[in-house]
């Protein structure tokens, strides 16, 4: 008789791991987008977002695990962004986040 | 005859502060520990953040003091001060009309941190080995090999009650910003990540210079300590942080750490300051009389300090306080003995 499942699993681990992330997406964002790193984890954009107050939309997660090559989910997270432009509006780095939102979405399209 | 002032330390801020006596006709006295002048200075690559080798200020600053034929002492140590001189470690006294604290820091010593393997791992070393590589032979793995990814930590020694080291050590963020941009330098292909609790960019030019390596030279910022390193086989170096920024635990595997060291309370301070009846900061510092006005005075008059012998300081702040002590030394002095 097959072992039935008892709903017990091997839990993938949480951790970023930056030796097998493929990094290549991410520095073609950077490369397009250099200022990109200047990014100060203020949390302005976040704090600003139309979608973030009325979702867990948080952009401020969501392009610092991409830098770090962490792109699953991240398509269709961003959907939730109405390109209301309102970060860009506060980034105190001057980062094009509004832009950066498409930058993304045109790099992981086919993830 | 000139009043003389014996200033114990003949780092920057001891040599600065003898300059500026002596151009106010005070006759100036180094008691030094060590066999030559330039303190922790010396060996040191280049400054920020500006990139201006560090001998260029250094040289001409010891040559200034040799001009001016100031009286140094060499590998003499300081036991005791007083307002009226010094004891040296041979039991000979210099008297003097005032003292000058210009005894600095002691560099934190990475291998209290045992967590990240400085002293057990071949490709772990600290902001200070980085800069006698660069100013030596050049900078490779303990193989000879390129580095292909780097990891840089701050913090190492500051802010951590658990060696006892609650203050911020001010310097090293800068240079942790400096050292990346060196490094990508000459290292053009490297993956290079600076590991920060808080980025503090208190001075002229720093910000700009960070932003410079983030965005000019690729430098990845990750906000989080380091827990731990652990060799691999193959003697890369293993470790693991937190990513507070996307919140969650992070690894990889980099072929060198540079530990970005902090600044520390010399240990002979206490036993000084107790002899001498002078107060000391929490930190082990000595403390002056206030941050403001009082800034380079102790709570004995006649003695008073410069540089960062009462906390960390840059180059750059060391040498403007040891002209502000010189001032306040010629004040002292008029006021004490001109009556």
């Amino acid at each position: 008789m097959a072992i039935l499942n008892f709903g017990y699993a091997i839990s993938r681990p949480r951790a970023i791991d930056v030796d097998n992330n493929d990094l290549r997406k991410s520095n073609d964002i950077i490369a397009e987008m250099p200022e990109l790193q200047a990014c100060i984890g203020c949390g302005s954009c976040t704090a600003s977002c139309t979608a973030a107050a009325i979702t867990d939309f948080n952009f401020r997660k969501l392009h610092t695990a991409v830098r770090r090559g962490e792109y699953k989910g991240v398509y269709d997270e961003l959907s939730k962004c109405m390109l209301c432009g309102k970060c860009r509006l506060v980034c105190p780095r001057g980062i094009n986040t509004r832009g950066l939102v498409m930058l993304i979405k045109r790099k992981l399209g086919d993830f | 005859m000139a009043y003389r002032v014996v200033i114990v330390g003949g780092g920057a801020a001891g040599m600065q502060t003898a300059l500026e006596l002596k151009s106010r006709g005070i006759e100036p006295v180094i008691v030094e520990r060590d066999i030559e002048l330039g303190g922790k200075v010396r060996g040191w690559h280049k400054l920020f953040p500006t990139f201006v080798p560090a001998s260029d200020v250094l040289f001409p600053l010891a040559q200034r003091v040799k001009a001016a034929r100031v009286r140094c002492f060499y590998g003499q140590e300081v036991t005791d001060i007083a307002s009226d001189g010094v004891t040296l470690r041979s039991g000979e006294r210099i008297p003097a009309d005032a003292v000058v604290m210009a005894t600095g820091f002691t560099l934190f010593d990475a291998h209290r941190k045992q967590e990240y393997g400085y002293g057990l791992y071949d490709n772990v070393i600290t902001s200070v080995d980085l800069e006698r590589m660069m100013n030596g032979g050049g900078v490779t793995l303990a193989d000879g090999t390129k580095p292909q990814r780097i990891a840089i930590l701050h913090c190492v020694g500051s802010r951590d009650e658990k060696v006892g080291q609650r203050h911020c050590s001010k310097v090293c963020c800068i240079t942790g910003v400096k050292q990346a941009i060196e490094l990508r330098e000459m290292f053009p292909d490297a993956d290079i990540f600076n590991f920060y609790m808080d980025i503090r960019m208190f001075g002229p030019g720093y910000e700009e210079l960070y932003r410079e390596a983030q965005e000019k030279y690729n430098i990845h910022f990750v906000r989080g300590r380091i827990s731990e390193a652990a060799e691999t086989i193959d003697k890369r170096i293993q470790i693991k942080a937190e990513d507070t920024l996307t919140g969650r635990p992070l690894r990889m595997t980099i072929d060198m750490l540079v530990l970005l060291v902090g600044m520390s309370a010399n240990y002979e301070n206490e036993g000084i300051a107790q002899r001498a009846g002078l107060e000391l900061a929490p930190n082990g510092y000595f403390k002056t009389v206030d941050n403001f006005l009082g800034a380079v005075s102790s709570n004995r008059r006649g003695i008073f300090y410069a540089g960062a012998v009462t906390g960390a300081k840059s180059l750059a702040d060391t040498l403007a306080e040891a002209s502000l002590t010189a001032s306040a030394v010629d004040d002292y002095l008029k006021e004490v003995f001109n009556k």
